[in-house]
């Protein structure tokens, strides 16, 4: 295994001290919201998280089309690098929705379009996984994930538009949104900069758990060409 | 307007739902750092014992 790079190491360090800054700004530099109180400093989180798994969908996306134009393996152990990190951070921002909800609309959960669709965008990726799994020719594999991830792509700006679209309860922040959303504020000064700030270093946290994934990913591939050759 | 003023409560306590959310982000996030940390771990292994394989058989 190739060693680690000097500049990964340089973001693992940056993407903490960002964390670090970030979690100060959420919880002591952005005011008290003023009607729904504390679980309002969940939104900085989980819109970043938000953020971070629909790159990750996009990127899966993109690594796809390049794979089929290049077939090249490299570009389908970006793409299933994307993919597990949008999972995981897409699961992060229904759950902390789900959270914020219980005091706000007075339930876990309900089927709002914004909350559908990205609960199916999250099983679209789920069942991407699964069925990589299923197939045993890496070559055929990769042809089939590119595809996958290209149409599966769709749901990500179905979700992120959902809300500006069907009549929903679900609150736009950033732009105008239905005026029946039930929990929307208007961001002071200090709020918006937690906001951009959060967005920043989850762009960060992307980066820099996308380079480690697609590393395992190589290391992965590399052993599976090795059994292949020692199983001739 | 000034009525309204006397009339409204101060920010209703969610202080606890902030807490699980913010758990949640967290410790998501540990989880899958720490399963990155752990299958980078097995497949050294995997790989040192297929080179081992490889150099009996050469």
């Amino acid at each position: 295994m190739d060693s680690k790079p000097r500049l990964l190491t340089i973001i693992d360090i940056v993407t903490v001290v960002l964390l670090l800054i970030a979690t100060y700004m959420v919880f002591f530099y952005a005011p008290q919201e003023a009607v729904m109180g504390d679980v309002q400093r969940v939104f900085y989180f989980h819109v970043a998280a938000g953020w971070v798994g629909m790159l990750g969908f996009i990127g899966a996306a993109v690594a796809g089309i390049i794979y089929l134009i290049k077939k090249d393996r490299k570009w389908d152990i970006v793409g299933l690098a994307a993919v597990e990190i949008g999972i995981v951070f897409i699961f992060i921002n229904i759950v902390t929705g789900s959270i914020w909800a219980r005091p706000i609309w007075n339930t876990w959960w309900t089927w709002d379009p914004r909350l559908t669709t990205a609960t199916v965008m999250l099983l679209i990726y789920f069942a991407y996984l699964m069925l990589r799994q299923g197939i045993e020719d890496p070559d055929r594999r990769a042809r089939f994930a590119a595809v996958y991830a290209i149409v599966g792509s769709l749901s990500v700006p179905l979700t992120y538009f959902s809300a500006r679209i069907f009549r929903t309860i679900h609150p736009i922040v950033i732009g105008s949104g239905d005026p029946n959303a039930t929990g929307s504020f208007d961001m002071t000064p200090m709020m918006l900069q937690t906001f951009m700030f959060g967005l920043l270093t989850f762009t960060f946290i992307f980066i820099d758990l996308f380079w480690h994934r697609i590393r395992l990913g190589r290391k992965a591939d590399q052993i599976e060409q090795l059994r292949l050759k020692t199983m001739e | 307007m000034l009525f309204s003023f006397f009339l409204q409560e101060g920010p209703a306590n969610t202080t606890n739902y902030m807490i699980a959310g913010y758990a949640v982000i967290f410790g998501v996030m540990l989880i899958y750092l720490i399963s990155l940390l752990v299958r980078q771990r097995n497949l050294q292994k995997d790989l040192e014992v297929l080179e081992e394989i490889q150099g009996e058989e050469q």
